[in-house]
């Protein structure tokens, strides 16, 4: 594998488990349920696309022939994200759970 | 005739893809298995499918799925640089977003494309499937939002697919 291959799939690799952490510090840091909601549905977008990029390169590179059932793992996570997210917001929003007092137009009002 | 034993071709091509791709070959073998399932299946499950609208202008499609790939890449950093930034400078909100679709399919596309780009979840609909409640993770200003949500995103999906727009 030439040099500047590897090069690529490390920076691809590192940037996606760096997206990976901030979407875990998100979930710590963030103060509110609603809040915290943004952070692992994001982290699974960008994170999670750059570890897949690196390993399709990697597994690319080979000389198996190209590696692309990664993609699959991309396009459920963007089919199963969003839904998930809308599930746990909508169980939040039954159970009223408690907003930071910044939050404008609260739905329950 | 031929919907009676192919009901869902799409479906059908779709899945037998999804084979090929799950098993990462083009070994004719899987080719002739994956064309299998992909009759098999939509056969079984053909009463479950939800009607998906003839899409209308592939072009725009295409150049809207890459603005959104793109609108997702650049928010990520924008909701990195305000995860990792001073909590006070948040301004969480509730936006009630009208909309003006009404297939559920590419009702499910936008909301899904809203909770895909960062910053913005989409978290209910209301009963008479006019408003979407969507919570912002920085929205200081929520017209802008309800706006930009309309412009960049739905009036292409209007646009895109067949479907009526009242």
């Amino acid at each position: 594998m030439p040099l500047w291959l590897e090069a690529v799939i490390c920076v691809l690799l590192v940037l996606g488990s760096l997206f990976a952490l901030v979407g875990a510090i998100g979930l710590y840091r963030l103060p509110d349920f609603f809040t915290r909601l943004h952070g692992p549905t994001k982290a699974t977008t960008l994170g999670v696309g750059g570890v897949v990029l690196g390993s399709m390169l990697f597994f690319s590179s080979q000389g198996e022939g190209g590696s692309l059932h990664e993609i699959l793992v991309m396009l459920f996570l963007f089919i199963t994200a969003p839904v998930s997210a809308h599930m746990l917001a909508k169980a939040a929003l039954q159970e009223r759970l408690p907003v930071i007092p910044k939050t404008r137009g609260k739905p329950w009002d | 005739m031929i919907r009676r034993w192919l009901p869902h071709p799409a479906l059908s091509v779709a899945l037998a893809g999804l084979w090929l791709l799950l098993n990462n070959t083009l070994a004719p073998g899987h080719v002739l298995l994956g064309a299998f399932l992909g009759w098999g299946i939509p056969l079984l499950v053909g009463p479950f499918v939800m009607p998906v609208p003839r899409v209308r202008r592939p072009l725009l499609l295409v150049r809207f799925l890459l603005r959104v790939i793109l609108d997702i890449v650049v928010a990520n950093l924008h909701v990195a640089r305000l995860v990792l930034g001073p909590k006070g400078r948040l301004s969480p909100a509730f936006v009630e977003v009208p909309v003006r679709i009404d297939d559920e399919f590419v009702l499910t596309a936008l909301t899904s494309i809203i909770s895909l780009t960062p910053g913005t979840v989409s978290a209910s609909l209301s009963e008479d499937r006019r408003t979407l409640l969507v919570h912002a993770l920085d929205a200081p200003d929520a017209e802008a939002l309800v706006a930009e949500i309309r412009t960049r995103y739905e009036t292409p999906l209007l646009e895109i697919f067949e479907c009526s727009n009242t």
